[in-house]
């Protein structure tokens, strides 16, 4: 059971995201929160909208650009800043969702800007514009701008909930700097969903789709494959696989260098010039989609280059990128324990897979074309659009996705014990037992990894946390289970409690790449919005919520037993019902604690009676088909 | 069944509904009444997908039963309710994985069954065995694969061993309809060497292949 009291311990709190009354409610979209580009989608009746800005466009570039007067201003005009101020300028933040100092060693070199980590460690900042920013703020500019956009295209209606993708390799910290990004551009995440999962949501819609589908995702900035069983509007995800670190930028990067390289003669390379070399290689790029040579100038400082690129030359840049992604397939097509040929369609989806050798090697690999009737730029926001509605209005259909990575704890060596294996259906618990090594040992060090190597240094670090006050024994006489559950969000949570006395424990954890509640506390307090989501909102959402399903359940109970109860209980009952319903009209939360507290108390007896009714109905063999009626489960 | 047998079980097959607090039948998934989702509640995976408590599973009709719970359970069905009715249905929606990833696998079916009829099998006990002939067979086949070389001798090894392991699910399917449970605990631990032995080849299998492209 849940509420057992023995949750001593949450990466993560359950029940974040209240969803209110769906009159009280702004309206539900599909956000596809991408590396190079961003867009936004509405669905009403299955029918997909792609918002669109004044322009016509539907892709947001997800560049923020952060003026000196404090402005902040996102998207294609924010994009063509880059140019004259390059250092004032963000792109391709989602690389640094949920990063830290190791992360950026190893991306060292492809990061258009200046990168500081705090002292204590964990997520990385940017230095911009003389300011100091986190990864998690500065896409929090990036979603306000997509509400922003969403609800002009809504004719002013408010947007307050999302289906936000994310890659389905992203590991948990990641996920979580997303979730946390949503909730300071004051946007309700109603779930995060892989984004391949998505785009084969939007594919398998009409229903002629069934059977085994590979979905290969190659973005700016990270590639994702994923097969998925379509069958009767079930889409269950058999195997995923990616890299949260891959995608078109590397491309961009290895023709950028490739034009430096032509450039300076020896001479050191500004910023701008990155920058600008990066603009003219994503130009050259896709240029050669449809052409098969060019040529392109870089003018900077007063010097001009011109460059020539064959799509040959282009082809032998890529190629590693692409191989790359194709060994990936090759593992997750075994890990799905299928064979090639049980696939019966390829589903491209993200902006680099309109590159004609990536089309190439999938198809070989697969042997077939890949579809790509949706636009793939699109396809992601479209299928998180689908799922917004179903979310908040009901829908035939069902996603069952998995958990992308393997999650373990550290042993003894260095050495990772999994715990929850890749490709394991989500939501899932595992559960695993430890115990002390020395007598009267009262307290224990937990760390949490993500991933798939064997030692704890290969893998990345989510989480240490200590459990204390285990009462003294023996060594190996304690048993501490530690339970870790991971949400259909894909996010972690853990919670620890000792068998043998039962005794509560307190843990202290600390994210290895999160932000710290304070932090996160100060950021929604300086708001880049004005904290409408501020803590006691949200609790008087809540409870409100419950309140009145409190009241519906009294008067469900009503409407059945009534004759177990007198005028004067009856009447008792109905005051303490609309005592509540007055008490969720207002913003007093405790007032409406106190008011079900006097439900609860006014029912108590007719309680009692109704289960005394339904045990002697029990005993007296009449069935106990009225109480059995949803027994009978599938279909 | 005596009387008070009978009448224990009636009783403690009605519980209070979480919700409204009236009566619901211990296992129903909804309240009658209120509507309100009901927690997990401690069954086997067998009655939890509705199948009969046997090794031999009907995989399509597993899944068709695994769907089915899901559609009416997974937390996406309650993503506009009541925090406490989504972390039930987050709880039931745990529950289904659990019995699912169980039963639609034969090694940990074997065991799980094993389990309920009382003969636990330890499977996690890693590297000892206990059984001299197994564990002589089991070294000649692990050297026979690392000395493999060329993608016939590996495939061949790779096809020997995926038809050992299900030869041996035959066996243990024959040992549990004969009511042989020892047998069956034999073979179970027997499958779990099988079945890593066929992972090593399949393994080596792809690095061979690979290595050749
Ligand atoms: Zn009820």
């Amino acid at each position: 059971m849940i509420d057992d009291g023995l949750v001593l311990l949450q990466l993560h709190e359950p029940g974040e995201t209240p969803v209110p009354h769906e009159s009280e409610s702004g309206l539900a979209v599909g956000i596809d929160l991408g590396t190079t580009n961003s867009v936004v989608a509405f669905s009403f009746d299955s029918e997909v909208e792609v918002l669109r800005g004044e322009d016509g466009k539907a892709l947001i570039p997800s560049v923020v650009h952060y003026k000196d007067d404090g402005s902040v201003e996102v998207g294609a005009l924010a994009r063509q800043a880059i140019l004259e101020s390059p250092d004032h300028v963000v792109s391709s933040i989602k690389r640094l969702m949920g990063r830290g100092l190791e992360d950026v060693k190893s991306l060292a070199g492809t990061l258009p800007y200046e990168v500081v980590v705090p002292p204590e460690g964990g997520m990385v900042r940017l230095r911009v514009a003389g300011r100091t920013l986190t990864p998690v703020a500065i896409s929090a500019h990036i979603l306000m701008a997509i509400k922003e956009r969403a609800e002009q295209a809504m004719l002013g209606k408010s947007v307050t909930r999302a289906v936000i993708t994310v890659p389905a390799y992203f590991d948990d910290a990641a996920r979580t700097a997303t979730k946390d990004a949503a909730r300071l551009a004051d946007i309700e995440v109603l779930r995060l969903v892989n984004e391949p999962t998505a785009a084969a949501l939007a594919y398998g819609l009409d229903n002629s789709v069934e059977g085994l589908y590979a979905v290969y995702d190659l973005g700016g900035g990270t590639f994702d494959i994923s097969i998925l069983k379509m069958e009767k509007g079930v889409f269950q995800v058999k195997a995923t696989g990616g890299d949260a670190v891959l995608g078109g930028d590397d491309i961009d990067h290895a023709v950028a260098e490739h034009f430096l390289s032509q450039r300076a003669a020896g001479a050191a390379i500004t910023a701008g010039e990155v920058k600008q070399a990066l603009m003219t290689a994503r130009v050259a790029k896709e240029c050669l989609t449809g052409r098969a040579e060019g040529e392109w100038m870089i003018e900077l400082d007063g010097i001009a280059s011109r460059h020539k690129l064959t799509k040959a030359e282009l082809e032998k840049l890529a190629e590693p990128f692409v191989e790359r992604t194709i060994e990936i397939c090759r593992g997750v097509v075994e890990d799905a324990g299928i064979d090639v040929g049980d696939i019966q369609g390829v589903v491209l989806v993200g902006g680099s897979t309109r590159m004609p050798l990536v089309r190439k090697r999938v198809s070989e690999f697969f042997g077939r074309q890949p579809l790509s009737d949706i636009n793939p730029d699109e396809v992601v926001a479209v299928g998180a659009a689908l799922q917004a509605e179903a979310l908040t209005r009901g829908s035939d259909t069902l996603l069952l996705d998995v958990t992308p990575l393997s999650l373990g704890i550290e042993t003894m060596g260095g050495i990772v014990e999994k715990v929850i294996p890749r490709n394991t259906p989500i939501p899932v618990a595992m559960a695993q037992e430890f115990t002390t090594y020395q007598d009267g040992q009262s307290a224990m060090s937990i760390h949490v990894v993500q991933g798939e190597r064997e030692m704890v240094d290969q893998c990345r670090s989510l989480a240490r946390f200590v459990l204390r006050g285990i009462p003294p024994m023996a060594a190996g006489a304690a048993r501490i289970r530690v339970t870790f559950q991971v949400d259909a969000d894909g996010l972690l949570t853990v919670s620890a409690q000792e068998m043998a006395t039962g005794v509560e424990q307190h843990v202290a954890v600390k994210p290895s790449y999160g932000l710290s509640d304070d932090e996160m506390a100060t950021m929604l307090r300086d708001s880049l919005v004005h904290a409408k989501d501020d803590m006691a909102q949200r609790l008087l959402t809540e409870a409100v919520v419950e309140a009145r399903r409190s009241v519906l359940a009294v008067k469900s109970a009503l409407g059945v037993d009534h004759d177990l109860l007198s005028v004067d209980e009856r009447q008792a009952i109905d005051a303490a019902v609309e005592a509540v319903e007055q008490a969720c009209a207002g913003i007093d939360r405790d007032a409406v604690t106190v008011a079900v507290e006097h439900l609860e108390e006014a029912t108590k007896s007719f309680a009692e009676k109704r289960m005394d009714r339904g045990i002697r109905q029990a005993l007296a063999g009449v069935s106990v088909e009225r109480l059995d009626d949803a027994l009978g489960g599938a279909e | 069944m005596t009387a008070s047998v009978a009448n224990a079980a009636a009783a403690a097959a009605v519980v209070p509904c979480w919700s409204c607090k009236g009566p619901v039948a211990a296992r129903a998934l909804f309240c009658s009444v209120c509507g309100a989702v009901q927690g997990p509640g401690a069954i086997d995976h067998f009655s939890r997908l509705g199948m009969l408590p046997t090794f031999d599973i009907d995989q399509d009709l597993l899944e068709k039963q695994y769907f089915g719970f899901q559609r009416r359970l997974h937390p996406d069905r309650f993503a506009a309710k009541s925090p406490k009715e989504r972390a039930l249905s987050q709880s039931q929606a745990t529950s289904l994985n659990e019995a699912y990833e169980t039963l639609k696998d034969p090694l940990k079916r074997a065991a799980y069954l094993l389990d309920l009829k009382g003969r636990k099998v330890d499977l996690t006990a890693c590297g000892t065995i206990n059984d001299p002939m197994l564990l002589m067979e089991q070294m000649e086949k692990r050297e026979a694969i690392a000395d493999a070389d060329t993608v016939e001798v590996i495939t061949k090894l790779s096809a020997d061993a995926d038809s050992e392991v299900i030869a041996c699910q035959c066996h243990i399917s024959a040992a549990f309809n004969a009511g042989e449970l020892d047998e069956a605990g034999h073979l179970t631990i027997r499958l779990k060497y099988l079945a890593k032995l066929a992972e090593e080849a399949r393994t080596k299998k792809t690095r061979i292949t690979r290595a050749l492209r």
